[in-house]
C-alpha cells in the first residue's frame, strides 16, 4: 500500500501581484519501506515538494494521502501533530539546539508528543536510539563538541525518537565530506533494510541519489525521468 | 505538553544564555527592589507621621456630658452630669476600636507651695491612661502615679514645667508637697515640656492627680458646683455674707423649674460622676467606628430610649485627622507612581530582550515546529520564559529591596516598616509584567511559519 500518495499537487506562491507557480501538478507515490531519492536542480521545486510531503506546508490544490489519511486540508495545528507522530526531519545544517547535550536534543521532540510515557522511559528510548546511530559515548556532548557527521547522526536520532512512518532528509550530506557522507548514506540504507523505515532523501547530487532504490526526478515543478521529459512519478 | 515539560524547556533555554538572562532579570530586580524599598521607606514615613499626629491627639475622642435643659433653656455642653467612671470602664471593655480610656475630673483652684502660689490652667484628676493617650509617658523626672494610687485616692501628683517654674523656681520639686485647696499633694513626677496647643493654651500649666483624689478630696461636691445652673440649690443654700448686705435683690438668672418640670426632666442621681472621658481610638482610621461603638454603649448604659437624644457628646479632632489622612494618601500615591514607573521600565526591558530572543532563536522555533510543536506550545514556552524571568527577578528584587531598606534604616536611621503587601504586590506585578510584556514576543514567535523560520539566517 502507498504510504505517501500525491495527486496533481499544485503550489503557487503569491508574491504581491506576481503569481509564482512552483509545483504544477505533481503526482507521485512512495511505498512503505522504500528508500526514495527526490532529485532535481535548485529551483526545480523539490524543496517545496518536500515541505508539502513533510506537512510543513499545504498545497494550493491537489490531494495528498499520508498513510491513508487525507492531509491536504489540515489546519496548522493538526499538521503539527501529524509531523510529531508521523514524520522525522533531517536537515542539511543539522539544526541542533546549541549548548544542549545530544541526549536533550534527541529528547526535544518528545516534549511535544501526546504519547503518555514517563521521563524515565523517554530517556531510555533516547539513549537506545543514540546507541543505534553509534553515539553511545556522546550522550552528554554538546553540538559544538561533535563533528559534522556526529551532529547529523544526533539529528537522525532526533528524527527517529517519535518512531515516525517516514524520514525526510533534506540534503543530509550537503555539509559533510564525501567519506562521512558515505557513512551516513550507509546508515540510511541500514535503517531502511533492517527497520523497514521509509526514507525520502532530497538531493541534487546524483551520487547521493544513487544510494536510493528509486529516484524521482523533478524539474520545473513537474515529475520527470531525468532525461528532460515529464512523466508520471507513480510506479505501478 | 505538560507544565513540567514547558518549565523544563524554558529553564533550559534560559540556562543556555546566562548572560542574557541575567541582564534581562536585572531590569525587574531593580524595579521590584525599588518598589519594595520605596514602599518600606514610605510605610515608615507614614508610621512616623501617624505617630507625630497621634502625639498631638489625632485619634483622641473626648466624651463630654450633654447639655442640661430646663423649660426650654439649655445650659450648654457639660452641664448634665451623666458620665461615670463606670462608663469609662464599660467603654474600654466593650468597644474594640478603643485603645485607651481615661476619665477626667476637673478643678480650677489655687496651688500653694511655701510662700508662692499659682492657679494652673488645668487641674486634672485622671488615671495613668491619660498620659498614654496624650503620648506623655516619658516623664521629665520622677515617676507617674499608679492604679493603686487611683484606688486609694493617694495625695500624689504630677506637675507640668510651667508650674515647676512658678512654684519651685530652681528647686527640685520631686518629693515636695504642694497644697491644693488645703489638701497637701506630694509631687512624684514632672512632666516633659509639651508647649502650647493649637489654640495657644499652655499645655505645661497642668497638675495631674488620681481622679479619685481630686474628686473626693478637692472638688467634693462637684455635682452641685458644676451643675449650679441646672439646679437651684447651689446658689441659695450656701451661706453668703454678701447676700445679707443685699438681702432681697438677688434674683435667679434662670427660672426656677417647678416640681412638675423637674419630674418631667429628671436629673439622674449618680453618686460619682466625671467631667469628661478622654479616649483614644486604636488608630485614626478607626475613629468613625469608635464613635459608633461608644454611642451604642453609652446609650445602653444610660437607659436612653430610641427617641431620646444623646445625653453626651463625642468630639473628635476632625481637622487633624483630615490633615493626616490627606498626607498619608499623598505619600501612598507618590510611591505608587514611582513603583509603577520602575516596573514598566523593567517590563519594557523584558519585552526588548524577549523580542531579540525570538529573532535570535527563529531557527530553533522553526525546528521545534517542524518536529511537532503547535503554535500554542511555542507561545507557552516563550511566555513561561518571560514569567520565570520576572519571578526570578521578583524574588531577587525582594531580597535586594529588603536588604537595602535594612541598610537605609541602619545607616541613615530612617524609619522603615516591612510591608507584606508590598512584597505580595511586587511578586504579583512582576509576574503580570512578565505575562503582558512577554505576550507580544511570544505571540510573534508562535505566528512564524515553520519553513521560513527554518530557513532564517
Amino acid at each position: 500500500m502507498d504510504l505517501i500518495l500525491l495527486k496533481n499537487i499544485r503550489k503557487t506562491y503569491y508574491l504581491g501581484e506576481v503569481d509564482l507557480p512552483v509545483l504544477m501538478g505533481v503526482s507521485m507515490n512512495v511505498n512503505r519501506g522504500e528508500l526514495v531519492a527526490l532529485m532535481g536542480a535548485s529551483g526545480s521545486g523539490k524543496s517545496t515538494l518536500m515541505n508539502i510531503i513533510g506537512c510543513l506546508d499545504h498545497p494550493t490544490s491537489g490531494d495528498y494521502w499520508l498513510d491513508g489519511h487525507d492531509v491536504a486540508g489540515l489546519t496548522a495545528r493538526e499538521r503539527a501533530r501529524l509531523r510529531n507522530r508521523m514524520i522525522g526531519f533531517v536537515f542539511q545544517n543539522f539544526n541542533l539546539l546549541p549548548r544542549t547535550t545530544a541526549l536533550e536534543n534527541v529528547l526535544m521532540p518528545m516534549t511535544y508528543s501526546k504519547e503518555g510515557i514517563s521521563e524515565q522511559q523517554k530517556k531510555q528510548r533516547a539513549t537506545e536510539i543514540l546507541r543505534k546511530v553509534g553515539l553511545a559515548d556522546r550522550l552528554s556532548h554538546q553540538p559544538s563538541q561533535l563533528s559534522g557527521g556526529e551532529q547529523q547522526r544526533v539529528a537522525i536520532a532526533r528524527a527517529l525518537i517519535n518512531r515516525p512512518q517516514v524520514l525526510l532528509a533534506d540534503e543530509p550530506t550537503g555539509n559533510l565530506d564525501s567519506h562521512t557522507s558515505e557513512e551516513l548514506l550507509g546508515m540510511f540504507q541500514q535503517l531502511n533494510s533492517t527497520d523497514g523505515l521509509t526514507i525520502i532523501i532530497v538531493t541534487h547530487d546524483p551520487d547521493v541519489a544513487g544510494h536510493a532504490q528509486r529516484i524521482i526526478h523533478i524539474m520545473d515543478g513537474l515529475i520527470g525521468d531525468g532525461s528532460g521529459t515529464p512523466k508520471d512519478g507513480c510506479i505501478a | 505538553m505538560k507544565w513540567y515539560g514547558i518549565l523544563k524547556t524554558a529553564l533550559g533555554a534560559l540556562r543556555r544564555n546566562v548572560m542574557r538572562t541575567m541582564l534581562t532579570t536585572l531590569g525587574i530586580i531593580i524595579g521590584v527592589a525599588a518598589v519594595i524599598t520605596m514602599m518600606e521607606i514610605g510605610n515608615g514615613a507614614t508610621i512616623a507621621i501617624q505617630r507625630t499626629m497621634t502625639s498631638i491627639g489625632a485619634n483622641t475622642l473626648v466624651i463630654v456630658p450633654g447639655a442640661a435643659n430646663t423649660s426650654g433653656i439649655s445650659y450648654g455642653i457639660g452641664t448634665l452630669m451623666t458620665l461615670t467612671p463606670q462608663d469609662a470602664d464599660a467603654i474600654i471593655k466593650e468597644c474594640s476600636a478603643i485603645g485607651d480610656v481615661a476619665p477626667i475630673v476637673r478643678a480650677r483652684t489655687q496651688l500653694v507651695y511655701g510662700n508662692r502660689n499659682w492657679v494652673p490652667t488645668y487641674v486634672y484628676g485622671t488615671t495613668l491612661s491619660f498620659l498614654k493617650i496624650r503620648d506623655w509617658m516619658d516623664l521629665h523626672r520622677g515617676e507617674a502615679f499608679t492604679e493603686h494610687d487611683v484606688r486609694n485616692a493617694s495625695k500624689v501628683c504630677l506637675i507640668g514645667q510651667t508650674i515647676v517654674k512658678q512654684l519651685f523656681g530652681d528647686e527640685t520639686p520631686i518629693g515636695k508637697e504642694v497644697r491644693v485647696r488645703n489638701v497637701a499633694f506630694k509631687v512624684i513626677g514632672v512632666l516633659r515640656e509639651k508647649g502650647a496647643n493649637m489654640m495657644g493654651m499652655d499645655q505645661d500649666d497642668i497638675l495631674l492627680a488620681p481622679w479619685t483624689t481630686i474628686k473626693y478630696r478637692v472638688v467634693a461636691s462637684s455635682l452641685a458646683a458644676a451643675n449650679q445652673s441646672s439646679t437651684n440649690t447651689a446658689s441659695t443654700t450656701e451661706v453668703n455674707t454678701l447676700s445679707k448686705i443685699y438681702p432681697e435683690i438677688q434674683q435667679n438668672l434662670y427660672p426656677v423649674p417647678s416640681c412638675t418640670e423637674q419630674a418631667d426632666s429628671p436629673m439622674p442621681i449618680r453618686f460619682t460622676t466625671v467631667d469628661q472621658i478622654l479616649t483614644a481610638a486604636q488608630s485614626a482610621v478607626q475613629i468613625p467606628r469608635a464613635i459608633e461603638q461608644i454611642t451604642t454603649v453609652l446609650r445602653q448604659r444610660h437607659h436612653l430610649r430610641a427617641s431620646d437624644p444623646n445625653d453626651f457628646n463625642i468630639r473628635d479632632m476632625t481637622e487633624i485627622t483630615k490633615a493626616m489622612s490627606s498626607t498619608t494618601e499623598l505619600i501612598t500615591k507618590l510611591l505608587l507612581c514611582v513603583a509603577m514607573i520602575s516596573l514598566v521600565v523593567g517590563g519594557i526591558g523584558i519585552m526588548n530582550i524577549m523580542l531579540v530572543s525570538v529573532t535570535e532563536r527563529t531557527r530553533e522555533i522553526g525546528l521545534r515546529m517542524a518536529v511537532g510543536a503547535e503554535p500554542g506550545d511555542i507561545m507557552r514556552q516563550f511566555l513561561t520564559e518571560a514569567v520565570v524571568l520576572c519571578l526570578l527577578g521578583g524574588t531577587l528584587g525582594i531580597l535586594l529591596g529588603r536588604s537595602s531598606s535594612y541598610i537605609v534604616t541602619s545607616v541613615l536611621h530612617w524609619p522603615t516598616a516591612a510591608s507584606v503587601g508590598a512584597i505580595v504586590a511586587a511578586v504579583v506585578v512582576s509576574a503580570t509584567v512578565g505575562v503582558i510584556f512577554g505576550f507580544y514576543p511570544a505571540w510573534k514567535a508562535s505566528q512564524l511559519h515553520p519553513i521560513e523560520a527554518l530557513r532564517y539566517e
